[in-house]
């Protein structure tokens, strides 16, 4: 056993309104620069619904996550190291920028800088990769927000698999709910394996997966081995980027930036221990329906004393154990599981979890056609088909999915009887397997949700890791070349061309 | 007039290309790292890259190594396996068959940085001048061709074996050697050795970085540990890589 601690995420879909708050604070501080206008660290997609970059979910095309051999071993869907190396010249599963969108402007100048017109000056928009006119925007980042477009382009969503999808598409069946995406921060990234240059890496002491700018040689296969794509090629540097988890903030002990500003507050940073040494086994088993089973084995239970003390062995400070006991994350993950890995099926063990949402239940429940539970409605009569969720959420298992909607259907019953009746009905918690002191917790976490119940981030320890005195007098953060300004127009070693003002002011300002 | 001129281009100037690449990539790699890449264009347009990059890559592969084993290999030792004759007769095949290749490759690559409009607007003028010089330099190596199946006795093949290994072992040959050979070869000569000047100063520089390590790393992924300080051994105190076993 050599345990790990990684600082995991979980966001509560039944609370995300989908404001997108997330995505664009995110954008200002990561993203806002040439070369990574189309890239979202962050984005919320509305479901049903293709996603972004179209399609994503679609492995058939993109090949992402990792395939298990006939041998029982995995190894990346775009192929083993040869196969990788084969296709570096022109690499056959990597999405153009048209799969994103063309990143664009407008004019705004021509508000007003147009002469005297008979209509209204209009900003027209403009690519900011060719500076070309764009007559028309054909996609962006949100381009299916609150259901937009036509079913039909909607429903090749391929969490519909299983499910009789065409009865969706009518106005009174019509079911949404959001999905906010980042990267997941895998026990298990295939854009690590399939780095070619190992620039891609996974930090011991934190599990948050980097990029080394210094090492990226832009060979570009990350892109395609991420099943999430959330890697992004950045088309002005030439080197791919992707989320940071905000490590600057993590290892402060601070929430990330979509965490911090989540109106919502349906996001959970927490402690998570699992055991390095498993991780091959947990993501080779045969089933894929066993893999959110098998990661969940892996996570180790921050209370046991043989895990605690094997972890200080393996130098997991006190402060981590902490935390690790206080963790929302292993609370709604393991304890309540209520909280599930988003596609595992990709078998990258990914470390931001969801608890699925609720729906209203519908309208043949509410005529008597369908079952209602007691008190409790059945979580199948939900709007939101069980299926979709757990196609989303456990590789189509819909059992585990159930009984986190089932626990969460009784909490909110329980708080209910008790402070519109006054009444503590254990039976409702027993019934989902629960004590009344869990529901309480829970509520507590989930409903409540103060900041201090949702983000419990233990500082990390540079000042035994790094030596101050060999940081002195650097530049702070820099694009990898230390004090040289790479971007300067006279170099020497051609740097980064930036083509517009706007982004060079954006990017070191 | 004609002396000096071989002796500057033959003589001094492959030592300036030499010092120049060698030099060059080394400072580049130590103070820009973050400049060092393959620079790929592949998200912006995939449209005529997968033919173009892989006749293109492929071929100047087989090229490159073909010319170091072609230029470099000493007499003595190909003439245990065939004759002088014979060995420019496969050199011209298989050179003749990779050239051409490579050239519909390069051509749909320059053809596609020249005219799509995104590609050109995000092309630095480094980016176009090396395509544009190795597309002259494959011409001017495929209009060898017919010139070196007129020397059949591999003559002019010898002179440029020479004068190559006379260069790396820095025991230059006598530039006169050179004045016999035909224009293509002069110039294929003095334009191959700019290739070597730009070199760091170019996306070229992602040829050193070729990541045939991948082919050796054990199991799949890569974990860094940050290892707590101890009194005297600042240095180590970075970040090391480690290989978590898979």
């Amino acid at each position: 056993m050599k345990i790990r601690a990684q600082i995991a995420m979980v966001l509560n879909l039944d609370k995300c309104i989908g404001c997108h708050t997330c995505s664009v604070t995110c954008k200002n501080v990561w993203t806002s620069r040439e070369g990574m206008e189309y890239a979202w660290f962050n984005n919320v997609e509305t479901k049903p619904g293709i996603g972004y970059p179209k399609d994503w979910e679609n492995q058939d095309r993109w090949n992402g996550g990792w395939s298990r051999k006939r041998n029982g071993k995995i190894e990346p869907k775009i192929g083993g190291k040869w196969r990788i190396l084969a296709n570096i010249f022109a690499n056959p599963n990597m999405p153009e920028i048209d799969d994103y969108y063309e990143p664009f402007t407008f004019d705004y100048d021509h508000l007003k800088s147009a002469p005297e017109l008979e209509a209204f000056p209009t900003a027209r928009p403009r690519s900011l990769i060719t500076g070309e006119r764009m007559e028309k925007i054909e996609w962006g980042p949100n381009w299916e927000e609150i259901l937009g477009g036509e079913f039909a382009k909607r429903s090749k969503d391929v969490n519909f698999e299983g499910v009789q999808k065409d009865i969706y598409g009518q106005f009174e069946n019509t079911f949404m709910m959001y999905l906010p995406r980042l990267c997941e921060h895998c026990l298990n990234p295939t854009c690590a394996a399939a780095c070619p240059s190992g620039a891609i890496y996974k930090r011991e002491e934190d599990g948050i997966v980097l990029i080394d700018q210094d090492k990226c040689r832009g060979w570009r296969m990350c892109v395609s081995g991420c099943p999430y794509k959330k890697i992004y090629f950045n088309w002005s540097s030439g080197k791919s980027e992707k989320c940071i988890f905000c490590y600057p903030r993590i290892e402060a002990g601070q929430p990330t930036v979509c965490s911090e500003t989540c109106v919502g507050r349906i996001r959970y940073l927490g402690v998570m221990l699992y055991d390095a040494d498993r991780i091959e086994e947990a993501a080779s088993v045969a089933d894929e329906k066993d893999l959110y089973g098998a990661q969940t084995e892996i996570f180790l239970n921050p209370e046991d004393p043989t895990v605690i003390a094997q972890a200080r062995a393996d130098g997991v400070p006190d402060a981590w154990l902490e935390a690790a006991r206080l963790s929302p994350v292993y609370k709604m993950a393991m304890v309540w599981k209520v909280a599930f890995p988003l596609h595992p099926e990709y078998r990258t063990l990914p470390m931001v979890w969801y608890v699925p949402p609720l729906s209203p239940i519908t309208a043949a429940a509410e005529a008597g056609k369908m079952g209602t539970d007691g008190s409790m409605p059945d979580v199948r009569s939900l709007r939101i088909p069980l299926k979709y969720l757990a196609n989303l959420l456990t590789a189509g298992d819909e059992e585990p999915v159930a009984k986190g909607l089932e626990r969460m259907l009784a909490m909110r019953t329980y708080m209910r009887a008790k402070t519109i009746d006054g009444v503590i009905d254990e039976a409702i918690a027993k019934k989902v397997g629960l004590t009344a002191k869990q529901i309480e917790e829970m509520y507590h976490i989930m409903a409540i949700a103060n900041y201090e119940d949702r983000f419990v981030i233990p500082t990390a320890h540079r000042e035994v890791t790094e030596d101050a005195y060999e940081l002195r007098g650097q530049c702070g953060f820099t694009f990898g070349d230390g004090c040289m300004p790479s971007d300067t127009s006279v170099n020497l070693f051609g740097g980064v061309k930036l083509k517009n003002d706007k982004s060079k002011a954006g990017a070191h300002g | 007039m004609r002396d000096i001129t071989f002796t500057i281009l033959f003589v001094w100037y492959p030592y300036v290309c030499l010092t120049v690449f060698l030099l060059g990539s080394l400072i580049r790699y130590d103070r820009e790292q973050y400049s060092w890449k393959a620079s790929s264009s592949q998200i912006l347009r995939k449209k005529q890259l997968a033919w173009g990059s892989n006749l293109f890559h492929f071929s100047i592969l087989f090229l490159l190594f073909g010319h170091t084993l072609g230029l470099l290999t000493p007499t003595s030792i190909y003439t245990l396996l065939m004759t002088v004759e014979q060995k420019q007769l496969v050199a011209v095949i298989a050179g003749g068959v990779a050239g051409v290749v490579c050239f519909v490759g390069l051509s749909l690559l320059l053809h596609r940085r020249l005219f799509d409009v995104r590609i050109r607007a995000t092309s630095t003028r480094m980016d176009i001048a090396v395509l544009i010089i190795l597309w002259v330099q494959l011409t001017l190596g495929l209009i060898t061709l017919p010139y070196s199946l007129a020397h059949s006795d591999g003559s002019a093949m010898l002179i440029l074996a020479h004068w190559a290994q006379g260069i790396l072992t820095l025991q230059p040959v006598d530039p006169n050697t050179l004045q016999g050979l035909d224009w293509p070869y002069l110039v294929h000569l003095v334009l191959g050795m700019t290739l070597f000047l730009i070199f760091p100063f170019s996306r070229l520089v992602h040829i050193w970085s070729a990541p045939v390590w991948y082919l050796g790393r054990r199991g799949y992924q890569v974990v860094r540990t940050r290892r707590v300080l101890t009194t005297g051994s600042v240095s180590e105190s970075t970040r090391q890589p480690a290989e978590l076993r898979q």
